[in-house]
């Protein structure tokens, strides 16, 4: 990650935020967020629910003072964790994906994390008040009603459908776009099918789970052979056991790595994608008001010239504004990824190795056992 | 998916090594198994006076209690793969399966399975020498066409045993033989006290659609099921020290000509079980309080209750883990699938071929998932369901046992009877009468006597047939756990060796 490159007293050293803590009351869960800034090695620490971190998000969207704005790739804000009862478990998974899965929260909480580390690590974006506010503040600003951005989370309506596919005027932006779409698919797919894997190696695991249990009921002390048969159904039992503790190891290690890695490509794809809209969209303004402009009537004519212009400068500055986010995009994620995919793999392989030694462990104790 | 393919000549699968298997052998290669420490030597055959003519359950087949053992010191392994499966697996791979080393024991060879103009046969071969037997399956072929078309079996035999008329034999049999095999067991042994193994179940579905030439992973599956099934049934009955010698045990392995087994529906498994309990029903339906004076008995009836229940329980808990495992293959390959996918889209190169490598490691472990499914299949859930079958068997036993009993009471009863009339007739005057009686008297006390040794030789029997089977019953789950263990700990092996290939592709994303 980036790290924050002003040295200025507002400026918060991205990679030291971490959420340390998370309490859940009813449905309300808190986390406890602490950061130093850059400049000292004092630590903050303050305590936020899941509103605060949607009043971020509002605040992030509705800088007035900064241009381009549009432009920028937002990091994309996990969505609100349901507290899960039996019930909803199903809603939850639906919802959050693998967000939803692991103990107490961790996953969600890792997330929350990287989104906030990523917000820090902007140019931009970290400099806005919101942000300093939300990790120093002692009082929750959440729950101030903030005036809803210009860029709220767009809900695609049937017009607006129409704009997606809107040919654009510059090649780069056009292929951009048409590879947003279809990678953007293929990444929701792809964490699809590896949280279908997962969910399956946990059910593996429970099943396993049974039969242990069973093994170890089918124990009788009435003879010598039942004695000997005994013990052979304790053994199995116990390797049993060993083949439900990885299984459990093993999607552990793939929620916590490659899970958690694909998740977060899939909504950062979401999020460029998002940008590349608002550019669209802004191309349409554009294109709108030169029309408008040239068929103006001459006493409207200066005027429509005067939106013309201030529209492409606008778009102009956007499409900078996002060549460089695309471009920083590109960087990151890869590294995101290779990081991910490195620790997964190494996580794997360290369990399997743990696993070999144990099962072998168990054979040698077999051949040996007498009958 | 038809590939000629030779029949390995049954000189090579001589030439496999029948000797002594040290503790520390490899068991990834060998099929014999773990021998204890303390088995004989095989030359130490003892010079028994085997009869063969016996064929009756009389008398004449009664065994001393030495003789009983006559393969006692020599771990019986029902060994479920073979050392000869290696030529035909690595002979190249099969199409739908990637064949991997022998003791995965199962994923079916679908190319071989259905080459039809080759006159194969599937082979079942056993094993029968001093000490342990073993047995091997080839191809298979399908007689006749249509509806009318049956599987053929090739039962090969290996033995050194002088009951045979030559150390090496093979003939052709088909399903309906071995159901009449078991069929005349079961009426001559069962009886007596024998436990008679019970001969695998029919199965129209699965047949018709192997007739109907469905050549798809479901039938090939079948097929290795029944084939498996078979072997373990034959297996079982010529370790059976009293059921070897049976001269239709004898023809059935020795015969190139077997008369027809008729009305199979009623010789099928679980024809004769049901006609078993049907009898054990009957039994329990008459008023008859069986005196036990034996606590033996009732024990181990108890625990054979309680131990039928257990295995059940366990064979449920198998059949949901293959089911999970078979998902997991299937969720595992459609994964892999989109990764793959991935891969192709993906404009970074690194980063596009480090998505293609995991697609491929996603896909072998697939492969992992399928055949650690088949191994749990193969060697737990089968095991379960034998022994569930086998229990059933020794119930009918027990069963066997009280009818025993009850008739010979119904004889005591009878000669009660007789011996009132006699008094009777003593005060009436009638002296042929008188003679018919006293002759009927010397007719039932001889069957009150008979009614009394053969429930004492069906209990000394089944006392003996408890034993073995108890004996047989450690040994075979030992072995099958090995087996597990063994694919387990292969398996994880791979993983490993794919887990440290794939490493150094993500490493190099830069």
């Amino acid at each position: 990650m980036k790290g924050s490159n002003e040295d200025s007293a507002q400026s918060v050293n991205g990679s030291s935020i971490k959420i340390t803590d998370v309490t859940q009351d009813g449905d309300t869960l808190t986390f406890a967020i602490t950061s130093q800034k850059s400049s000292s090695s004092a630590g903050v620490c303050v305590f936020r629910t899941y509103e605060d971190f949607e009043w971020l998000q509002q605040g992030l969207f509705s800088q007035e003072d900064v241009p381009g704005l549009q432009g920028v790739i937002f990091p994309p804000l996990p969505s609100k964790p349901l507290p899960s009862t039996s019930l909803s478990q199903a809603k939850a998974l639906k919802q959050l994906g693998f967000l939803a899965l692991g103990d107490e929260w961790m996953i969600y909480c890792k997330a929350l994390e990287l989104y906030l580390q990523q917000v820090a690590a902007h140019t931009t974006l970290s400099k806005s008040k919101a942000l300093y506010s939300f990790l120093n503040s002692s009082e929750s600003p959440g729950k101030q009603c903030g005036k809803k951005g210009i860029l709220n989370r767009l809900s695609q309506a049937m017009e607006e459908m129409r704009k997606e596919g809107h040919k654009d005027v510059d090649e780069f932006f056009q292929s951009e776009r048409d590879s947003s779409t279809n990678l953007s698919a293929l990444f929701k797919l792809s964490t699809e099918k590896f949280l279908d894997v997962v969910l399956n190696k946990q059910r593996l695991a429970l099943a396993c789970g049974h039969f242990s249990t069973s093994l170890h009921l089918c124990v009788n002390q009435d003879n010598p052979t039942a004695v000997a048969f005994s013990k052979i159904c304790l053994k199995l039992s116990d390797i049993i056991e060993a083949v439900k503790i990885n299984y459990e190891k093993v999607s552990d290690n793939d929620i916590s790595t490659l899970g958690l890695g694909l998740d977060l490509e899939s909504r950062y794809q979401e999020a460029k994608r998002e940008m590349l809209f608002r550019r669209t969209c802004k191309l349409v303004e554009l294109e709108t008001a030169n029309r408008n402009s040239e068929r103006a009537k001459p006493n409207k004519k200066a005027i429509m010239e005067g939106v013309q212009k201030a529209t492409q400068k606008e778009f102009d500055i956007i499409s900078s504004v996002a060549k460089q986010e695309i471009e920083h995009y590109h960087r990151d994620r890869v590294s995101l990824l290779r990081d991910f995919l490195i620790c997964w793999c190494e996580k794997q392989l360290s369990t399997a190795r743990e696993s070999s030694a144990l099962l072998s462990q168990h054979l040698d104790a077999c051949k040996k056992f007498a009958v | 998916m038809a590939e000629d393919r030779e029949p390995p000549p049954l000189a090579d699968a001589v030439q496999t090594d029948f000797r002594e298997v040290e503790e520390g052998e490899d068991l990834f290669v060998s099929t014999v198994s773990t021998l204890s420490p303390t088995s004989p030597e095989p030359a130490s055959f003892p010079a028994e006076d085997i009869s063969t003519n016996s064929n009756g359950p009389k008398q004449e087949i009664l065994l001393d209690d030495d003789q009983e053992d006559l393969f006692a010191e020599a771990t019986e392994e029902v060994s479920l793969d073979s050392p000869e499966r290696e030529p035909i697996l690595s002979d190249g791979p099969s199409p739908a399966i990637t064949p991997v080393t022998p003791t995965v024991i199962i994923t079916p060879r679908v190319d071989a399975l259905f080459d039809r103009s080759l006159d194969e046969v599937k082979q079942i071969s056993i094993n029968v020498l001093y000490l342990f037997s073993i047995i091997q399956a080839f191809y298979f072929c399908l007689q006749g066409d249509g509806m009318n078309a049956y599987m053929a079996y090739k039962v090969t035999t290996k033995t050194s045993l002088s009951l045979f008329s030559r150390n090496e034999f093979s003939v052709k049999r088909r399903f309906s033989d071995f159901l009449g095999l078991h069929s005349k067991l079961a009426s001559k042994y069962m009886h007596i006290g024998y436990i008679v193994p019970p001969a695998p179940e029919k199965s129209i579905v699965g047949m018709t659609k192997v007739k109907v030439g469905k050549e798809d992973l479901s039938s090939a599956e079948f097929v290795e099921k029944r084939r498996s099934a078979l072997e373990r049934y034959l297996m079982r009955t010529v370790n059976h020290p009293a059921l070897v010698k049976d001269p239709d045990v004898i023809q059935f392995l020795e015969n190139t000509e077997l008369p027809r087994a008729v009305s199979t529906q009623a010789l099928s498994g679980a024809g004769i079980l049901r006609m078993v309990n049907k009898a054990a029903d009957a039994v329990n339906k008459m008023t008859i309080k069986m005196n036990e004076s034996d606590a033996w008995f009732e024990e181990k009836q108890q625990q054979f209750e309680n131990l039928d229940i257990q295995l059940r329980k366990l064979h449920a808990s198998v059949e949901s883990l293959v089911c999970h495992r078979k998902e997991l293959s299937v969720n595992t390959a459609s994964f892999a699938k989109s990764a793959a996918m991935l891969g192709n889209s993906e404009d970074h190169t690194a980063l596009s071929r480090a998505l293609s490598q995991l697609a491929e490691v996603e896909e072998k472990i697939d492969q992992l998932h399928h055949e650690q499914a088949y191994a749990d299949f193969y060697l737990f859930s089968e095991l379960l369901g034998d022994y569930v079958r086998l229990i059933t068997a020794v119930k009918g036993v027990f069963d066997q046992r009280m009818k025993t009993w009850s008739k010979w009471q119904d004889a005591q009863v009878m000669l009660q009877r007789k011996r009132e009339a006699e008094a009777k007739l003593q005060y009436a005057n009638k002296p042929d009468k008188l003679q018919q009686a006293k002759d009927e008297i010397k007719e039932w006390e001889a069957k009150v006597q008979q009614g009394e040794r053969d429930f004492e030789q069906i209990s000394k029997n089944i006392r003996r047939e408890v034993e073995r089977f108890e004996k047989q019953r450690v040994k075979d789950f030992k072995v099958v756990i090995i087996k597990y263990l063994e694919s387990l700990v292969h398996t994880q092996q791979q993983l490993i060796k794919y887990w440290e290939a794939f490493l150094p592709e993500a490493k190099a994303i830069a």
